[in-house]
């Protein structure tokens, strides 16, 4: 599903963000990607969207390698990897619905399956009676699920999610963590970057630790193996 | 492309135009006077044009007046002496009434004004036709050689003097253009800025779900071309009436024939029309180029 082949990135020639990365994640994986900050997490995130090209090596999606892609096809790349991120990025002035439309909407998805999409995944993050509230009506945790919905809205194949517990407490983070474990049962690959400890260690997922650009663990049904 | 998506792009335009109202007045406002001072310029320089295509065609001639004393016989040798000038094609033979009669032809309605003239002043006159206009100057200089010529008529310096100075209003006009629309440009990039930071958000989430670059761009060209084409519909109504106007009182209040050498409100309204709007929507396209490449990596 997803492959790194010797990818290392540098930044400005000296900052080196990603070593030597090898790496296979299978389809329906879950996975944990854990690590002090400035370990790599966000670099191999950003590798992984085509933000940001590697500097050696290749990375492939589906067998395709994604670093010989033109930048005119990158937007259909991430209409297959999705993202949710920390400070769930809503639109203030659109509904919960009008914002999980609007992800349909700007790939040019018709309105009959815009109208059978977005109740669905509202459905799949427990929000269908919150569907014209905006955004600074809900909770953190409801906000989330609404990033969540507008991410898999357009069926990707892979989810990554970017300390999405980070602006949570732990109980609601917990809500967020069961949606992610749902939409993962139906398929859909996960890689979370987290800081989370007591999350990671009760999930019994693979774990890859990151550390100054390396992989230095990758264990399945790892714990989160850091003291915060 | 869906009906939807069109529908969803000029939408957007349109609500970055309302967004800044300000800057889109800025920019409208920029384009309209940069296209009013080329249409003053278009104005100048196609009727010195038509001008100098009026007089190329009747200079393209040599009218020599010839003395009142000469009898019939001088006269057609004389004739036969110009047309055997080198260059000369043909010449024509003028006759006193003959110039009074074409006079009141050109005169037209007011024709009969010159009724009331009691002698006819007007010399008999050949009208040499020359194979083409650089040998007039040659010819000329044979002319003088010729007695029993009163004057040589011969407008080439006319001519001349009249397309440099409508090649040098074409050259000023040109640079005050570049300059002028460089300056609108500007204008509309800034403005497409400030509809690019409002948008900022939204165009962050639409790379993330896979928007295609141009889906993305498309609002923002649109909002420029509708910033320039409206400059441009504001130009082509000042220009219109300005000239109406103004071609009313040439024609009207002072010259009697002017109305022959003025190019039409039509003429004029037909050529500008296409220059002012591809030229404002180009400098609306531009614009959000500029900005786009500037400010929007996609």
């Amino acid at each position: 599903m997803i492959q790194f082949k010797n990818v290392s990135k540098t930044y400005n020639k000296t900052n080196q963000a990603l070593i030597n990365i090898n790496l296979e994640i299978n389809k329906g994986d879950f996975i944990f990607l854990v690590g002090p900050s400035g370990a790599g997490k966000s670099t191999f995130i950003k590798l992984l969207l085509k933000e940001e090209e590697p500097t050696e090596g290749n990375i492939f999606v589906e067998h395709q390698d994604i670093t010989k892609i033109s930048r005119r096809k990158t937007p259909y790349l991430r209409r297959n990897i999705s993202v949710v991120f920390q400070d769930f990025r809503l639109l203030p002035n659109k509904t919960v619905y009008e914002n999980i439309a609007f992800a349909m909407e700007v790939i040019e998805a018709s309105s009959r399956e815009i109208r059978r999409q977005v109740p669905m995944v509202l459905g799949m993050v427990g929000l269908s009676d919150k569907a014209k509230q905006y955004p600074h009506e809900l909770s953190g945790g409801e906000r989330q699920r609404v990033s969540i919905a507008r991410a898999i809205v357009n069926n990707p194949s892979i989810l990554i999610a970017d300390e999405p517990t980070g602006n949570l407490d732990p109980e609601t983070a917990w809500e967020i963590m069961k949606v992610l474990k749902q939409i993962n049962r139906r398929g859909t690959t996960v890689v979370m970057a987290t800081h989370a400890k007591d999350i990671v260690d009760t999930m019994q997922q693979r774990v890859i630790a990151l550390e100054k650009g390396r992989i230095v663990r990758d264990q399945h049904k790892g714990a989160y193996g850091y003291e915060d | 492309m869906k009906i939807r998506t069109i529908n969803y792009m000029i939408k957007q335009g349109f609500i970055g135009i309302w967004r800044n109202r300000g800057m889109s007045i800025a920019s409208i406002s920029s384009v309209a006077a940069s296209l009013a001072v080329l249409g003053v310029i278009i104005t100048i320089v196609l009727n010195i044009n038509n001008l100098s295509y009026i007089a190329q065609m009747q200079f393209d001639t040599i009218q020599v007046y010839l003395e009142d004393e000469l009898t019939v016989e001088e006269i057609s040798t004389l004739g036969q002496d110009i047309t055997a000038i080198p260059g000369v094609q043909y010449v024509e033979y003028e006759s006193k009434e003959d110039a009074l009669n074409k006079m009141k032809e050109q005169w037209g309605e007011q024709g009969h004004l010159l009724d009331v003239l009691e002698d006819n002043t007007l010399p008999n006159s050949y009208v040499i036709h020359v194979e083409n206009i650089e040998v007039s100057d040659d010819v000329v200089k044979e002319l003088n050689n010729f007695a029993g010529i009163e004057e040589v008529k011969y407008h080439k310096d006319i001519v001349d003097n009249m397309l440099r100075i409508a090649n040098f209003i074409r050259a000023i006009g040109l640079g005050l253009i570049l300059i002028l629309i460089l300056v609108a440009m500007f204008i509309i990039a800034n403005t497409i800025k400030l509809t690019l930071n409002a948008r900022k958000q939204e165009i962050n989430i639409m790379k993330y779900v896979g928007a295609t670059n141009w889906f993305i761009r498309w609002p923002f060209f649109i909002e420029g071309m509708v910033l320039g084409l409206i400059g441009a519909v504001i130009a082509l109504i000042f220009v219109h009436y300005g000239y109406q106007y103004t071609f009313d009182l040439l024609t009207t209040r002072f010259y009697v024939m002017l109305s022959v050498y003025v190019v039409s409100v039509e003429e004029m309204m037909s050529k500008t029309i296409p220059v002012f709007t591809v030229l404002g929507a180009g400098v609306g396209a531009l614009g959000s180029i500029v900005s786009l490449r500037k400010h929007l990596r996609v």
